[in-house]
Formats: structure tokens, sequence, C-alpha cells
């Protein structure tokens, strides 16, 4: 039997709030399947499974606020993935919690085979009537629930649609039901465009009875990302007290000569659509991820007493929110990773960052964090490691300064580039190899 | 293009990139990056939104003169 849990998403992660189930009681899931999404301080979350097997119940509520490591669901292995599961399923046709308010609290019984072949045609159990004994849902209730709704690919998931955090925070203060919402988004996903401006122009107002609530919203959100921003400040400021008090962090810093790495840029953006261009940031994450597997005593954590190294380079990317605070998620294996598919997933990584949500590895896994505050105009970063990590770097602007070269002055783009790192598992002479390898790197940019 | 569109089409993609943004922020010589917190990718999604709903396509050697939002305006009413 299978638990699956309230994941870490993050050192600096105690609790997270259950906000939606991806999966239903029934459903077949493989080992990397998305199963719930939970909100933290920071973000929203996609988690994944590690089993495969049935769901064969929901253990947590959305909205419940639960530990780490918290049981959400249980998972029951499948010796095939035959129709025929073991006894164990059958306990999923016990009361299940309520996951959708407007849904009626109880479920009629249905045998594992049936919600198997629901499944596969797209029937929503919670739609059909059983004519069965003691109303449980027969194979034939299906075939007519699949005959009325039309081809399956006409009905909508039955799994509560994806939504952005807007347009979930406009559908609370309009007191709107995101499932009466038809999303445009990719996958079905509710945007902010779609949610009504009023209850009343939705189907919720008939789906639930009940009038929207008027006046109150009005004040409401406010306060919560009031309290979300001070909750997200409070995090932030656990998470660096805890690292400068345990890490003896050391600084270094490099002017990096930035003519070769822009004059390549330049050019290979010339030829390029917009949606193709690359940015600096691309190229100086690429570097740092290639110095990183070089000089390995950057990349890792720290943790139990002593240094684990990480064969993988996850750089976090340090993103602030327009509403306050910092996030940090991961670009994966950002070493392995061409610089054309760097920035695509860069640009992906920030955008749903800021808007939409993050998945549990990008938020767990990174190994290694760089901040790129030259963006926002500063020259250099004294960065605050993030444990377990045990280095950050940061990137300063990049600036047109005077050089002298041979007795000549002339004038060149450069970079101020910072290391903080950890003297528990390096010093001074490895971080400053680091630094160096990423300058040597940025001066051979067709190469990154 | 004149002024008035471009603006429109500006205040668009600011609504669309940086919701946060009230539009009364957007007064003329406001600097993308210092006082809007622009960063490189938000820009970069700037001119693209600005390029699927107007046509202009802002080649790099040209980013300078978006550097205010005044500046974009002018850009995007000079060449749409």
């Amino acid at each position: 039997m299978g638990e699956f849990r309230m994941p870490a998403l993050g050192a600096d992660m105690e609790r997270g709030t259950l906000i939606e189930w991806l999966v239903k009681p029934g459903d077949y899931v493989h080992r990397g399947d998305l199963v719930a999404a939970v909100e933290t301080d920071k973000s929203v979350i996609d988690v994944e499974t590690f089993e495969d097997g049935v769901v064969a119940e929901l253990l947590a509520d959305v909205g419940e606020v639960l530990p780490i490591g918290a049981p959400l669901a249980r998972i029951t292995p499948t010796p095939s993935a035959g129709a025929a599961v073991g006894p164990a399923v059958e306990k999923a046709s016990a009361p299940v919690p309520v996951i959708r308010s407007a849904r009626p609290s109880t479920r009629p019984a249905v045998t594992p085979p049936v919600r198997h072949y629901a499944q596969l045609v797209g029937v929503d159990l919670d739609m059909v009537r059983g004519t069965g004994h003691g109303g449980a849902i027969t194979h034939a209730d299906i075939e007519r629930a699949r005959g009325a709704a039309g081809p399956p690919q006409d009905k909508p998931p039955a799994l509560r649609a994806r939504s952005s955090p807007r347009a979930r925070k406009l559908a609370a203060e309009r007191g709107i039901d995101l499932a009466s919402v038809t999303g445009t988004g990719p996958g079905g996903a509710v945007r902010a465009e779609d949610v009504p401006t009023t209850a009343g122009a939705g189907e919720t107002a008939a789906t639930t009875g009940e009038p929207p609530p008027a006046a109150a919203p009005r004040t409401a959100p406010p306060s919560k990302s009031a309290e979300r921003t001070a909750g997200l400040r409070r995090t932030i400021g656990a998470l660096m007290s805890r690292s400068k008090k345990t890490i003896p962090h050391y600084y270094l810093s490099t002017t990096i000569d930035m003519r070769a790495a822009l004059a390549w840029m330049e050019g290979a953006n010339a030829g390029r659509s917009l949606a193709e261009r690359l940015v600096p940031a691309a190229l100086l994450l690429k570097a740092t991820a290639l110095a990183a597997r070089e000089v390995p005593e950057m990349n890792g954590y720290f943790a139990d007493d002593r240094f684990q190294p990480s064969v993988s380079v996850n750089i976090g990317m340090v993103v602030a929110l327009r509403t306050g605070g910092i996030v940090a998620p991961a670009l994966l294996e950002a070493d392995s990773l061409g610089l054309d598919e760097l920035m695509q997933r860069l640009r992906d990584l920030v955008s749903r960052a800021r808007g939409g949500r993050l998945q549990r590895a990008e938020m767990a896994e990174a190994t290694l964090t760089v901040t790129n505050l030259g963006d926002l105009g500063v020259d250099s970063v004294f960065g605050v490691i993030y444990p377990p990590q045990v280095a950050l770097v940061g990137f300063g602007r990049i600036v047109e300064r005077p050089w002298a070269h041979d007795a000549m002055v002339g004038v060149r783009h450069e970079l101020t580039a910072t290391l903080a790192a950890d003297h528990r598992v390096s010093d001074g002479m490895r971080g400053a190899r680091f630094l160096s390898r990423i300058d040597e790197l940025l001066q051979n940019p067709e190469a990154l | 293009m004149n002024t008035q569109q471009a603006r429109a089409a500006v205040e668009a993609a600011f609504a669309q990139i940086a919701p946060d943004i009230e539009p009364s922020e957007l007064i003329g010589d406001a600097r993308l990056r210092q006082d809007l917190d622009i960063d490189s990718l938000d820009f970069l999604r700037l001119v693209q939104v600005i390029a699927d709903t107007t046509g202009v396509d802002t080649p790099e050697e040209d980013y300078r003169q978006l550097a205010t939002v005044g500046g974009f305006v002018e850009y995007v009413a000079s060449h749409g």
C-alpha cells in the first residue's frame, strides 16, 4: 500500500495547502503523473506520484493545510495494468472526501472495473445514476451516460480544470465556482479572462442556488494577498537566518569582459524571430552550469554534517515576484541543455514562477542558485546561500566602462560576477577557480 | 499608427505582462527597468506582445529606444 504524502517543496517549507486534486479515486496513476496541486507561500506547485497504482482513497480535502509528510492519498499498487485489480481497491468505493462542494456528498457504489471503464471512456461517475443493486453503477449505466453525453472528447475532463492563480483570485472575489467556468488556456486551463465578471453571468448561480456574495469580497482579497506576502517574507526570513547562522560564507568577485558574449548574441539574435531571441541571462546561466560541473564543490547539498555533491546541475534561478518576495525555481540539468532550449525553459520557468505553477522538482531540487539582479540595475550582488545548497552566484548589470589595455584606454561592456560559497565545503581557491571558469566560458560563447 | 493607438497597444501589453502595474504609473518618462521593475524576460515578452498585436517587430539594436514608456509608445507609433 503506497501513501502519497505532502512533499517537501524546498528547505524553507513546513506545510502546504492542498488546493486541487488532479486525480480521483479509481484513477490509474504512473510514476511521474501529476496527482495534486499544493500551494505554499511561494507558489502553486504540481506534485507527482512516485508509485504506479490505483488511487484508492483521497485522505485530504481541498483547502486543508497539512505538514510535510502528512498522508494525502492511498495508492494501491497494481499487479497488472488490467481491469481486474486486487480486493484492496474495493475500499475505494467507501465514501471519499468531498472534493467539489457543488457535488453530491455521497457516491453510489462502483466496482473497480466499472470505474476503470468510466475513466477510459471519459464519463464522470458523479453524473451517472446507478441502476444496479443498491443504486450501484453498472457497465450499462456508463454506456447510457456516454451515449447521452456524446463523444467523450466533447466532455470536459472529470477532474477540476487547471486555473491560473489570478483566475482563482478573481473567482474567489466574484463568488464563482471555477468548476463551472470553461477555460480557454492550454489544456482547458481557466484563465483570468475566462472568469465571468459576476456570478450571475456564469452557470454558478444555477448550480449552487446561492446569490454571489456582494460586498464582502471588496475588502477580503487585499488582506489575503497581504497575508500571503507577509507569509512569504517570514519564510524567506527564516531560511536566510538559518543560512547566516549556520553557513560560514566567503565572498569573491570578478569582472567579466562581456564583449565576446554580447557580440555573439547580437549576431545570433539578428536572424531570429522575437520568440527565439536570447537574453544575456541565458548565456550566464549556461556558463555557470558548465563551470559547476567542473568545480563540483559548488554544486550540491550540505546535509548530515557532510557535503553531498550533485551529479546533475539544477540551477535555482531567483525570480522576483511582482507582488513582492522571491522564489528560486530550478532549471533542471541546465548543464546539459543547449542554449536555445535553456532560453525557452528559462522563459517558461520565470513566467510560471510569476503567474502560473511550478513542478515539485523545480521547487525542491535546485543544487546551486543564481541571482541576476543586474537586470534590475545593480552592479553587484552579495548573496546569501540557500540552505542546504553551498554556493550562490550573483550577476550585476552589464555596463560600458573605460578599460586600460596595452597602455591604451578603450571602452568595453563588462559585468561583475560574485560568488558566495560555503567554507565548510570549499576554500577561496576553488571558488576563484569556479568564477574564473565562468569568465573563460563566456569568452567562447559559440561553445556554450 | 497614431500616438493614441500606440499608447493603447502599449498599455494593453503592460496589462498582460505586468498586471500589477497601475495604468496611472505608465507615464511618459517612467523607466521600464528602474521604475517599473521590468526585467529582460518581461521586456522580451512585452516586445513580443507588441509584435503580435501591432505588427511592430523591434530589432535588438532598437531596444534602447524602448527604455521609457514614452519611448516605447513613440517607437510603436512611428513603426506601426
